[in-house]
């Protein structure tokens, strides 16, 4: 029985801490990011794919006192493979990789992802050189991870096998510009 | 590459640091060996080797949105693996500065780099971004600053390329 997904993102963004930033991946995390609560702290994505982790790097080395996750989904991460890579060797400690993983692609229709042929994300992470990954599958898992995401020090990879569904879409602001001025107003930076 | 020292990209090195610069992407490339190095040795410098080049399209969105400035590093050829991620730059209108070392376009003996080199200047015009050419040594701090400026006074894209006859030819015998 694997996990609902928006249940799973409202679980883990839970009491998140004004210190907690959020980098949805594009599609259906982003739904779900939205659908458990806007904030002035997301950085919804409606494109750039494969970028999400990357975006989550260069906001972690500029916002080291504050936790950055990524929260983004299997087909997603898999156009931006490369980029484990490049943080397994920056290792930040304030940022979290978060996937997704329903083995589909569930914007374009359900079809099936690398994940469900036999790529192992855990395992893609793990060689990339982060030391601390989680494979989560169940409620148990899912606990742990939110309890570690609560008092980040390394660099955190973690794959949540969640249900191919496809709830209603929940969609957020769409402006770029105003989506960067609101979450740059929400740390403190000055335009 | 020339055996001679060159002191151009300690000169753009010391522009980007003044600059505020506070994260460095790059795929290594000889073009920019001298400023990697550098970049590498700065302690303020967070250095970031990427995989691919729209990595740091990325990474430098990111470094904005968490409030500092970021610079970009490549090759002519990693311009054509930006292109899509160049669309976050230009919805979200995030500053961008790119340095890029052009091959395929002076003495070049390798002619898979020709097709790239060839359409940098028009593919950074279709991306809206300000194009910047520097052709010798002296040239190149001075633009650097006005890239800088024009980049993050009013986040803008663009691109100051290092054109091949300043870059030296690549020495294929060993």
């Amino acid at each position: 029985m694997s996990l609902e997904r928006r249940a799973t993102m409202a679980a883990l963004l839970a009491e998140r801490g004004g210190d907690l930033l959020l980098v949805p991946g594009l599609g259906s995390t982003t739904w779900d990011a939205m659908a458990a609560g806007d904030n002035d702290r997301n950085f919804y994505l409606w494109g750039a794919m494969g970028g999400a982790a990357m975006i989550g790097l260069g906001l972690a080395l500029a916002q080291p006192k504050r936790r950055v996750v990524v929260i983004t989904g299997d087909g997603e991460i898999l156009m931006g493979l490369g980029s484990l890579a490049t943080i397994g060797i920056q290792k930040p400690g304030n940022l979290a990789v978060i996937v997704f993983d329903n083995g589909v692609y569930g914007e374009t229709g359900m079809q099936p992802s690398h994940t469900q042929n036999g790529v192992g994300l855990v395992g893609v992470a793990e060689a990339c050189g982060i030391k601390m990954c989680l494979d989560v599958r169940d409620q148990g898992g899912l606990d742990d991870l939110a309890r570690r995401l609560k008092s980040l020090r390394e660099t955190l990879f973690a794959r949540v096998v969640i249900a191919a569904e496809e709830p209603p879409r929940v969609l957020p602001l769409r402006d770029g510009v105003a989506l960067k001025e609101r979450f740059r107003a929400a740390i403190g930076i000055k335009p | 590459m020339n055996t001679q020292v060159q002191v151009w990209p300690d000169r753009l090195f010391e522009t980007l640091k003044r600059g505020g610069i506070r994260q460095v992407g790059y795929v290594p490339d000889a073009g920019h060996a001298r400023l990697i190095e550098r970049c590498r040795a700065d302690e303020e410098i967070h250095d970031v080797a990427l995989t691919t080049e729209e990595e740091g399209v990325a990474l430098a969105a990111g470094a904005w949105l968490g409030g500092e400035r970021a610079a970009l590093l490549m090759q002519s050829s990693g311009l054509g693996n930006c292109i899509n991620m160049l669309s976050l730059t230009r919805t979200c209108r995030f500053p961008l500065l790119m340095f890029i070392t052009m091959r395929g376009e002076w003495e070049e003996f390798n002619p898979w780099q020709v097709p790239m080199g060839s359409i940098v200047d028009p593919v950074l015009k279709l991306c809206e971004a300000e194009v910047y050419r520097v052709r010798t040594p002296d040239e190149v701090a001075g633009t650097a600053e006005r890239a800088v400026q024009h980049v993050f006074g009013g986040e803008h894209i663009a691109a100051v390329i290092l054109s091949q006859q300043l870059i030296g030819k690549k020495v294929w015998t060993k």
